[in-house]
């Protein structure tokens, strides 16, 4: 892991990068970098989050800079900009099971190639996908997910980069923490080796690539 | 009672003790407010929280400690926090006992359409297709017919939400099951005859020699 600035982790992503982006309704999700994507312009972005939250907060911000070409994720509904630039055609989105949503990136992070699930059998998602039967039952086959980077808010994060999460900011991040090329984390709070033990680190320190520094 | 009241107080009724319990966004989130006091339900929050609590007093919400819909909520002793690879997989490996959804429409065969209107309306899924493929028991919330239109049809002309069929619909005016594959007509709300069900419901509805009346 090395400590860099905010400024010096975001220069290293190229704009029409694919990245992932944990947080749940923008709860749980790394505001500091994503104010910098915004104000380095990191324009045609792939971006890989649950939602789109809502204008103003978490990747809410993206869309309201207009920098996500392709965007996959479970729900936009609650962010009329994202639902307008989708409708107008200028982001290609692609709507997915929450459930498929998180195990594609956990087998992406897992080397499988992707997992069988019986959710979206017999509907739209089902539409160009492989059903497979195991035991008599169906399931689509949901193929991995990966990005070039992974953007990760912890609650605690110590000087190795070992990681813990608060409550419901949890969600996405210690799963795309495991999926992606580069994984550049913020914390609310950066702390001495050893305050997190042992049973309560949840993403392990060799992880994590950047760790953002403290302004 | 408004119509709101009528269906969340008789859902409250099909929770037992000991339940897990996902609640979707509208109707569903009120029938936590009618769960009897000695039962012990378990709440849980899709985005990974089992034992969710009131909305905090003002002045005491914390900014990790929120709803599916991004909104302050408090946890109860004996609560538990988790990433959404198991919160998903509470959900689909049928280890939630009971899920709530609101609904768009339901067919004859109760299938459930809730998650988008083509052309009109396309929020994304969530997490409403795992839940009805997942979970023990699926409970469609919603008022019998919108707008002067029947939502429970014959056949859904919406997309549809999972291929698997819901297990009881509870509306202002009746209770439909689903025992043999068939819409069955259960119950109608107190003051509503089967006939006034039966003249606002597109779907063929079978009804048994004994329709009980809906207790709220």
């Amino acid at each position: 892991m090395k400590a860099v600035s905010v400024e010096e982790a975001v220069a290293m992503i190229p704009a029409g990068a694919s990245v992932m982006v944990g947080g749940f309704m923008g709860v749980g999700t790394p505001e500091r970098l994503l104010d910098e994507v915004t104000r380095q312009r990191k324009t045609g972005l792939s971006l890989i989050c649950n939602d789109a939250a809502v204008p103003g907060k978490g990747v809410g911000k993206l869309f309201d800079a207009a920098l996500v070409s392709r965007l996959t994720a479970t729900h936009i509904g609650l962010n009329p900009k994202a639902q307008q630039q989708m409708l107008a055609n200028q982001i290609d989105v692609n709507l997915v099971p929450q459930g498929t949503f998180v195990e594609r990136i956990r087998a992406g992070g897992c080397g499988l190639g992707g997992v069988l699930t019986p959710t979206g059998v017999g509907t739209l998602v089902a539409e160009g996908k492989r059903q497979i039967e195991v035991d008599g039952k169906p399931f689509l086959l949901e193929t991995a997910l990966r990005a070039q980077f992974a953007l990760v808010h912890a609650f605690l994060a110590d000087y190795l980069g070992n990681l813990s999460y608060a409550l419901t900011s949890r969600n996405f991040n210690p799963i795309m923490a495991m999926a992606a090329d580069t994984v550049i984390v913020t914390a609310e709070h950066i702390v001495p080796v050893g305050v997190i033990a042992p049973d309560h680190v949840v993403t392990p320190a060799p992880l994590v690539d950047y760790l953002i520094m403290n302004g | 009672m408004d119509a709101q009241t009528i269906i969340a107080r008789r859902v409250a009724k099909e929770l037992r003790n000991g339940d897990l319990v996902n609640l979707g966004i509208g109707i569903p989130t009120l029938v936590a407010n009618y769960v009897a006091s000695d039962l012990k339900v378990f709440f849980q929050s899709e985005n990974g929280l089992i034992g969710t609590g009131p909305i905090p007093e003002q002045g005491m919400a914390h900014p990790t400690l929120t709803d599916a819909g991004g909104r302050p909520i408090s946890a109860l002793p004996g609560a538990s926090t988790f990433d959404s690879a198991m919160s998903f997989g509470l959900i689909r490996g049928g280890h939630v006992d009971v899920t709530v959804l609101g609904g768009l429409q339901v067919d004859a065969q109760g299938h459930l359409a809730n998650w988008m209107i083509p052309g009109k309306m396309v929020p994304g899924m969530g997490g409403a297709m795992d839940l009805v493929t997942g979970a023990k028991r699926v409970i469609v919330a919603m008022q019998h017919a919108a707008k002067g239109k029947s939502k429970i049809v014959d056949r859904c002309s919406l997309p549809l939400t999972s291929a698997r069929p819901v297990n009881l619909v509870v509306t202002d005016m009746a209770v439909i099951g689903f025992p043999d594959g068939r819409a069955t007509l259960l119950e109608t709300a107190p003051g509503v005859g089967i006939g006034e069900v039966m003249a606002v419901t597109e779907a063929e509805l079978i009804v048994p020699e004994k329709v009980l009346e809906m207790k709220i």
